[in-house]
């Protein structure tokens, strides 16, 4: 098995490769030394130093807020826009519709930055608003560029989707509105869920529109972190980034556990209905 | 006009009905309403000819001229839109997110091509306008400087060309590194599966930036690898890492890596195992049989995997800035410097156009026709 023991090595490189950087990470949080590299004792004080921290707290705070309501709003524009692209077949605008969902997919966030902060700067000029950069500025470009993530999760989770259901909700009389919120919401939403939290972390992740869109006074979390990463490697970053991933990882963990809960019962059920035929 | 159009219209203010039905299907035609709402007909009737009157009195007093008409028929256009829109639950849908995107999607584009053809003031906003009004006329002042300047400087061109290079090199690289992780990962058993996969996703999730910051620690002169290599002795002096070209190859395979592996997966997963009993029966050595069977039925997860990574590198701004050399610049940094650090709002503009034109719409296309061979499979 020389293929296999080739395969190994070479899988068992790349995971050493995609984690060595987060123990790295972990490992100089705990670092008693200004210098991150140099190794001088076990230490947790860097912690503290980022509690104490206020322009760091401040701008976790701004991110929270930005990335719960960018999803949200993303969320619901991006389901109909996904629903309106697998559903609505042809109608006028179909081409410009399709292209202003997928476009920003590819397009590169110095873009996506400039040219909403140009949109925002002519704005005011012309109508007063908005005034000046604010957290509300990042969220509306926030949510413009989440929308198309969820739209395109909501997209195929509706292509892969039973219409006869919808169908029977029809021929039993309900209108379009009702089939939407009783029949297809229920249905796609493992969908929406998932395409909120892409888009909220997304949005936590976003350093390079937000540098754009922010004012002065609602700097986010990854616009602080990249100023100060560009003034060379600080041990709170350090801790900030072990937080960040602990809380990462334990999230993923439950979700994970749940699904493959839900995935039992699933199986629990079917072997019950067949046994019960 | 006959005697019982006459009559018709004589009624028409105790029952708005009969008139209104006569007009219904023209409006209906002029694909105005959907059909039944004559009352709705009506309305909007009464509403564009109140919206006339109005605009008429508001101009008259600069004479009603050519504003005045154009504003009548934009706001004519506007109540028959709305209502459209509004007595029609399906447009009403689609309009929802259209405007939202049309707004601030497609209209900041406009605005950034007018200040690409602007000329840079010191000044808030620091670039000229677009329309002027002077003498009751209107001028339209348009600076192509800026065009003409990205064109002469190379400094742009190369830019330009090294980000494709960059993009293109650390492509390659992610696919060697992803290929061998992907395979043993969908031929290990279903129960490592999982754990495997999510051992590739959850880097993922965590924040992109701390991820690339990672890095800097890790290639430092006083970083990782150089106190290790000098405290097992190999090196008497730290390699010079960070600020190269190299670091940026690791940073961009780094970052996108999950992106290249998943959609190999996805492909090698589904692959069938008897085709490479098959191929081993009949003699054919491992290299060959991976040459001839697993390597041409994953080339569609290669090619999605090739795109997904291609696209956000190419336009990089954080990994070159964080890791690499201050000389040899991708495109995307050199936007955000003239933007941010010199202030030139027009030419940052330009290069966003630019970067439009050669390197966003011609990813636009080449995706839209992968996409429909795909659909013909």
């Amino acid at each position: 098995m020389r293929s296999g023991s080739f395969l190994l090595i070479a899988a068992s490189l790349g995971f050493l490769f995609l984690y060595a950087p987060i123990v790295s990470l972990v490992v100089y949080s705990f670092n008693d030394s200004r210098l991150v590299t140099v190794w001088g004792g076990f230490t947790t004080k860097w912690y503290g130093e980022l509690f104490k921290d206020v322009a760091l707290v401040n701008a976790a705070l701004v991110s929270l807020k930005v990335a719960v309501i960018a999803a949200t709003l993303a969320t619901i524009l991006g389901t109909i826009a996904g629903f309106v692209l697998s559903r609505f077949g042809r109608f006028k605008g179909r081409l410009l519709f399709t292209g202003m969902v997928t476009a920003p997919l590819v397009m590169p966030e110095v873009i996506t930055g400039l040219s909403l902060l140009l949109l925002f700067v002519g704005l005011e000029q012309a109508t007063g608003w908005p005034a000046g950069r604010s957290a509300t500025t990042i969220i509306i470009a926030h949510t413009t560029f989440c929308l198309a993530y969820v739209a395109v999760v909501v997209q195929s989770r509706l292509a892969g989707f039973d219409r006869s259901l919808e169908e029977a909700a029809m021929d039993l009389g309900a209108r379009p509105l009702k089939v939407f919120f009783s029949v297809t919401l229920p249905i796609i939403a493992p969908a929406l869920i998932s395409g909120w939290l892409l888009a909220f972390t997304l949005s936590l992740d976003d350093a390079v529109i937000a540098s754009f869109v922010s004012g002065p006074g609602s700097t986010t979390l990854p616009v602080e972190i990249l100023s100060r990463v560009r003034r060379g490697v600080s041990p709170v970053i350090n801790a900030l980034a072990t937080l960040i991933i602990v809380v990462v990882a334990v999230g993923f963990l439950i979700a994970s556990l749940l699904m493959i809960r839900a995935e039992r019962q699933r199986r629990r059920d079917e072997q019950k209905a067949l046994a019960g035929k | 006009m006959s005697a019982p159009d006459l009559a018709g219209a004589g009624t028409a203010m105790a029952a708005p009905e009969p008139w209104a039905q006569r007009l219904a299907p023209t409006l209906h035609r002029l694909g105005v309403t959907k059909g039944a709402e004559t009352r709705g007909a009506v309305a909007l009737i009464g509403l564009g000819l109140a919206w006339l009157v109005f605009a008429v009195m508001l101009f008259s007093n600069k004479g009603v001229g050519f504003g005045t008409i154009i504003y009548a028929i934009l706001g004519l256009g506007l109540a028959l839109w709305l209502l459209r829109v509004l007595t029609d639950g399906r447009r009403l849908v689609i309009a929802l997110p259209m405007i939202w995107l049309l707004l601030f999607f497609l209209a900041p584009f406009l605005v950034v091509f007018k200040v690409s053809v602007a000329e840079q003031l010191i000044a808030q906003p620091p670039y000229s306008p677009l329309f002027t009004w002077a003498e009751g006329k209107l001028q339209i002042t348009a600076h192509l400087e800026n065009y003409q300047f990205l064109l002469e400087d190379r400094f742009y061109i190369d830019a330009y060309l090294t980000s494709i290079r960059i993009a293109a090199i650390s492509t390659i690289l992610c696919l060697f590194v992803a290929y061998p992780m992907a395979y043993a990962i969908a031929r290990s058993s279903p129960a490592w599966r999982n754990t495997l996969l999510m051992l590739v996703i959850l880097p993922f999730w965590t924040s992109f930036l701390l991820r690339v910051y990672a890095w800097i620690g890790i290639l430092n002169n006083n970083g990782v690898i150089n106190n290790f290599l000098m405290w097992l002795g190999v090196i008497d002096e730290p390699i010079v890492m960070m600020q190269t070209n190299f670091a940026v190859y690791v940073g961009i395979v780094y970052s996108y890596l999950p992106l290249m592996i998943l959609p190999l997966y996805t492909t090698l997963e589904k692959l069938d195992g008897t085709l490479l009993e098959a191929s081993a029966d009949l003699g054919a050595g491992p290299i060959r049989s991976f040459l001839s069977i697993t390597l041409p039925l994953s080339l569609p997860g290669i090619l999605a995997g090739c795109l997904l990574v291609f696209i956000p590198a190419v336009g990089e701004y954080v990994i070159p800035a964080l890791l690499g050399p201050s000389d040899t610049l991708m495109i995307g940094r050199v936007l955000w410097d003239e933007f941010f650090t010199g202030r030139a709002w027009p030419i940052a503009s330009a290069v966003a156009i630019a970067m439009l034109l050669f390197l966003v719409a011609p990813i636009m296309l080449f995706r839209n026709a992968q996409g429909q061979t795909g659909e013909e499979r």
